[in-house]
């Protein structure tokens, strides 16, 4: 049947955009198996002993690169981390320069996070080691989306036909746009709400609804994702004050009593508390945002293992 | 295909089994079942009804999910990545007898993994093994304890044990169409 996979298609993973519903599904069912394993005393298993995992950020992330640490370590792989701010780019090494020589110490996986969109697509033509895509620019952040659908996948039992809101910037954001596409694949309603200002244009062409009123978003909603207000990407005058911003768009109890009794709030991370949520609803009873987190390792794991357990087909062909 | 072994002789070879697992062990108070994934998951639970009837006492049952322990994972094998699924084993396994359930025992390979997965659970007393069938060509020093039936095969041979629970039927056949491993 071809709704079900074994296996990943490629090498790497870059994006949800050129991924199958079954390629998704087979994800997420591989992170219920690994998710058992980070409940166990002895955390561990030896599905990747020997591999080598490089993990290389052009940009600062905490919880993102520890995520990945901790589930290459659960999976017994050595583990590299390459910091940007002490590493020979400061010195004035391209992209490619870099790659070549990581690819020259033979590792299996490399994660990537880099500023620019399309930089993890340049990585994986030039290396013969799987790439994963920790985020790159304003493009996409495959592992942000998996994870999320996991954990409205594990309250709701499925994806199909719910309905989800996204509210905050959709422009800067790479967790929107994979979200958009890991939906919609899996046939979810998604709802997008943001300031005009940071709405890209023609993204109701993606399959999704389109609104600057976030109570329309949020009314009888499975699920409501936040996103963060990225200033570090904002040069402009996006909008008049982020308080202004919060009285609009932000997430508050009133706003959340719209969506289902059983509706859940989540966020990438990490919040700006009374800017893009309140703290009674980022610490609520709906709350799932450290689920989030918590189930970020398990799809992580899944990730890395079906990448090096698969593609050899395509490296011989 | 031939068969090696129908309903009837399955069931009647499971009961033979429970008693010999009674007999070994003087009964059954710190025993538990645990079975490998997939068709050793309600085998196990089946000698635990036995068990339940011939002592009267419960046996704990668990799952065991070894594709994380492969030794032959990131070859370049033919065929699917078999998928990982959960291991359920919702007891203490430190001090107890375990008794491993599996289907086929042919390279021993599964059960190496599976005794290093059992470990990583805790430290049991023993370690004992349940298969329905062995058909030889060890490659490991493994031996089972408890042996439903013993086939001599042709390692171009595989042998196929069905159970109602996931096949619908209950069987155990010997393919002798260039099949893959068992």
């Amino acid at each position: 049947m071809s709704d079900t996979a074994t296996r990943l298609r490629g090498k790497d993973l870059l994006g949800i955009a050129d991924m199958t519903a079954a390629e998704i599904s087979l994800i997420l069912d591989t992170a219920e198996a690994m998710k058992e394993v980070s409940a166990r005393p002895i955390k561990k298993v030896p599905a990747l002993r020997g591999k080598t995992v490089i993990n290389l950020f052009y940009e600062p992330s905490t919880r993102t690169r520890t995520s990945f640490e901790v589930a290459e370590k659960r999976l017994s792989a050595d583990t590299l981390n390459i910091a940007i701010a002490q590493s020979s780019v400061v010195k004035g090494e391209t992209l490619i320069d870099t790659a070549l020589n990581l690819e020259a110490m033979n590792p299996d996986i490399i994660v990537c996070r880099h500023g620019s969109s399309g930089a993890n697509h340049l990585l994986a033509r030039t290396c013969k080691a799987g790439v994963v895509n920790a985020g790159d620019g304003m493009h996409e952040h495959p592992t942000q989306a998996l994870l999320d659908a996991f954990t409205i996948r594990e309250r709701k039992k499925r994806l199909a036909g719910l309905k989800v809101a996204i509210v905050g910037d959709l422009l800067h954001s790479r967790v929107f746009r994979s979200n958009v596409y890991l939906l919609t694949k899996m046939g979810a309603e998604v709802w997008a709400c943001g300031p005009s200002t940071l709405t890209p244009v023609g993204i109701a062409n993606l399959g999704i609804h389109v609104t600057t009123r976030v109570e329309e978003a949020v009314e009888g909603a499975d699920a409501v994702m936040m996103l963060r207000i990225q200033m570090e990407r904002m040069q402009g005058g996006y909008f008049p004050s982020l308080r202004e911003y919060f009285q609009v768009f932000g997430m508050t109890p009133a706003r959340v009593a719209l969506a289902k009794p059983d509706a859940i709030i989540m966020h990438p991370g990490p919040m700006n508390r009374g800017v893009e949520i309140a703290s009674e609803v980022a610490d609520g009873p709906a709350s799932v945002i450290l689920d989030q987190v918590a189930n970020g390792v398990a799809v992580r794991m899944a990730v890395l293992y079906l990448l090096a357990g698969g593609g050899e087909d395509e490296a011989a062909a | 295909m031939p068969v090696l072994m129908d309903g009837e002789r399955m069931s009647r070879t499971l009961t033979r089994i429970a008693h010999e697992i009674v007999e070994r062990n003087r009964g059954v108070g710190d025993i538990a079942l645990v079975g490998v994934r997939t068709r050793g998951v309600p085998m196990a639970k089946r000698l635990a009804v036995i068990l339940r009837e011939v002592t009267g006492h419960e046996v704990a049952t668990g799952a065991l999910d070894i594709t994380l322990y492969r030794d032959d994972l990131m070859k370049a094998v033919v065929g699917p990545q078999p998928i990982v699924r959960r291991t359920e084993i919702p007891f203490s396994i430190d001090g107890r007898h375990i008794v491993l359930v599996d289907d086929v025992l042919y390279t021993g390979r599964t059960i190496r993994a599976a005794l290093d997965a059992l470990i990583d659970f805790g430290r049991p007393s023993t370690i004992q093994l349940v298969v329905m069938v062995d058909r030889g060509h060890r490659e490991l020093p493994i031996k089972a304890d408890y042996v439903g039936k013993n086939v001599p095969t042709s390692r171009r041979e595989s042998v196929q044990v069905r159970l109602a629970e996931i096949d619908g039927v209950d069987e155990v056949l010997l393919d002798q169409s260039e099949g893959g491993p068992a």
